[in-house]
């Protein structure tokens, strides 16, 4: 009886101080990684429309933060069906108590909610590059509400919920090339292809206004992918987490470096923007597959990612689609190289004994990724081109023409980004002026 | 007097500001300017997609001079501006009214 009671207690997981800690630190990591999308974008548009690509970054922190807190965790991970969640007891998280765990892990419920969290704020973020200069505040911030609610969450269900059908099919996606990237690269195309393209798009130059910007951003985003990935696992007993960490480090340097050679060989130079975007480009294909890879198979993941990407992003022009920032050329290409590459380089010795082609286990799990890859791309292009064309019919997504020529940022938002004039902004606005009264800028 | 207006290339700046203060002149007005001549633009590289640049960098040298100076002035500042290259830039100079110090309020070459 007694040995009984003991074995039973050691197989129910107890709370773990360890990985505890750990998630919550990987947490705040996952969240850093938004305002570093948003300098990354930030920096790649122009003067004009750089305070509003920042806003639609953070704006993502704000809304979905509630949502999730209120419906869009209990509707994501709940157990309900294969196509959505449901669990009335975390709605609102009312009755999750403070040591309840999260079912078969060691840490408690409130830890694996707000890791999840940070992802579903991430996500519609993603999106917001490719829709760059144009688009009203208002109409974005309802978008990425809705967005959450039916596409993201259903898609996080399918994919990572227990009884998601794409879980249950066997679909490897670690950290998210399918919930996240593929998701919010497709979005992206669904929602640019009704919308249209910026004024000036082909015609004028668009050149990014601060690529130091871009460099941080790209940073930020390197620095916050280690809590993303690694803290996938949910824990670090069996080694798992630490091997995803490693290959996240090594796919995304050599992707930066193949992307770099990539430019060098075609266009004559070695570009900080090809640089930062191979980094990321390694980054996003190696979320999914850097749980069932080597160390050496997160080499060819990120060299075979980085090539893909850089050749990827110049079709924006030869299609006439005007993914403005290329997240459906470095997000959705990258994520779905990440996802479908696990069919041919999972090694069997990661988070499962899954064998690729490379290493003997034949085409098999190669369909199960192109079925996983291909439902989400499809799902996420659809609802969210239907999402644009009903925002755009209702209250309209784009401001107008004279506003986005003469930039969203005084439009949209009442700021100018900078203010390097010695005088400029100064003038008139003495710490004594009441701030209701209306101060004259000359801008 | 005379405006001498000189847009040449940034890395002369020393150079001609050092031979004009060896020829006397006071005080000038640096402007980053930026244009082009026959020397055109440049092309920049963003994600493989290629931007012509046609703007190139120039400064902008302004100095007020008496009559009698002007012509030799503007020697002085070609020669010092000069490197045999294409898009070396151009230095002309107009009339001016008046001008006047704005401290002691006086006019004309006084002013200079």
């Amino acid at each position: 009886m007694a040995s009984a009671a003991i074995t039973l207690a050691a197989e129910a997981p107890k709370l773990s101080s360890a990985n505890t800690g750990f998630m919550l630190i990987a947490s705040a990591l996952v969240l850093i990684m938004t305002p570093g999308l948003a300098f990354f974008y930030g920096g790649m548009v122009r003067v004009k429309s750089t305070l509003n690509m920042l806003m639609m970054s953070f704006i993502s922190i704000g809304i979905v933060t509630i949502l999730w807190v209120l419906y869009g965790f209990s509707l994501a991970f709940g157990t309900h069906n294969g196509l959505i969640g449901w669990d009335s007891d975390w709605f609102g998280l009312s009755k999750v108590g403070l040591t309840d765990l999260w079912p078969g892990y060691t840490i408690p419920i409130f830890v694996f909610m707000v890791f999840q969290m940070m992802f579903a704020v991430i996500t519609p973020a993603l999106i917001s590059g490719a829709l760059a200069d144009r688009v009203k505040f208002s109409a974005w911030s309802l978008f990425v509400a809705l967005w959450l609610t039916v596409v993201y969450v259903p898609v996080a269900h399918w994919v990572w919920g227990a009884d998601g059908w794409a879980y249950k099919l066997g679909v490897i996606d670690f950290a998210g090339g399918t919930a996240v990237h593929i998701n919010a690269g497709a979005g992206a195309l669904g929602v640019i292809l009704v919308i249209g393209k910026r004024v000036g798009f082909k015609k004028d130059p668009m050149r990014p206004h601060s690529l130091p910007l871009v460099m941080l951003g790209a940073g930020l985003l390197w620095f916050g992918w280690f809590g993303f990935n690694a803290g996938s696992w949910l824990g670090n007993d069996d080694g798992v987490g630490a091997l995803m960490f490693v290959n996240t480090q090594v796919a995304t340097a050599a992707a930066m470096l193949a992307w770099l050679a990539y430019e060098k060989i075609r266009h004559g130079a070695f570009t900080t923007l090809g640089a930062a975007s191979g980094a990321v480009a390694g980054l996003v294909a190696i979320t999914p597959s850097g749980g069932a890879v080597s160390p050496m198979g997160a080499i060819a993941v990120g060299v075979i990612a980085g090539v893909a990407c850089a050749a990827a992003v110049g079709l924006k022009y030869k299609f006439g689609f005007d993914d403005s920032l290329d997240v459906v050329g470095v997000h959705m290409v990258g994520g779905i190289a990440g996802s479908l590459l696990i069919g041919l380089f999972a090694s069997g010795k990661g988070q499962s004994a899954v064998k690729g082609l490379f290493y003997g286990g034949g085409m098999h799990q190669f369909w199960i990724q192109c079925a996983g890859v291909f439902a989400v791309l499809f799902y996420s292009l659809i609802v969210s081109a239907i999402l644009a064309f009903l925002l755009d019919k209702t209250i309209g997504m784009r401001v107008t023409e004279d506003e986005e020529i003469s930039g969203i940022d005084q439009a949209e938002h009442a700021e100018t980004a900078y203010d390097f004039s010695g005088a400029g902004g100064g003038l008139g606005s003495s710490p004594s002026v009441a701030a209701t009264e209306t101060k004259k800028v000359d801008a | 007097m005379k405006l001498i207006t000189a847009v040449v290339k940034p890395h002369r700046l020393d150079e001609i500001k050092e031979a004009l203060q060896a020829f006397g002149v006071h005080g000038l007005t640096v402007t980053e300017a930026s244009g082009y001549g026959r020397q055109r633009g440049h092309t920049e590289v963003y994600r493989g997609a290629e931007y012509t640049v046609d703007l190139v960098p120039k400064i902008r040298i302004e100095v007020l001079a008496e009559d009698d100076d002007a012509d030799q002035l503007i020697d002085v500042i070609v020669k010092a501006a000069r490197t045999g290259k294409i898009g070396d830039g151009k230095v002309w100079s107009l009339p001016v009214e008046t001008a006047v110090r704005v401290r002691t309020g006086e006019r004309g070459p006084d002013a200079l």
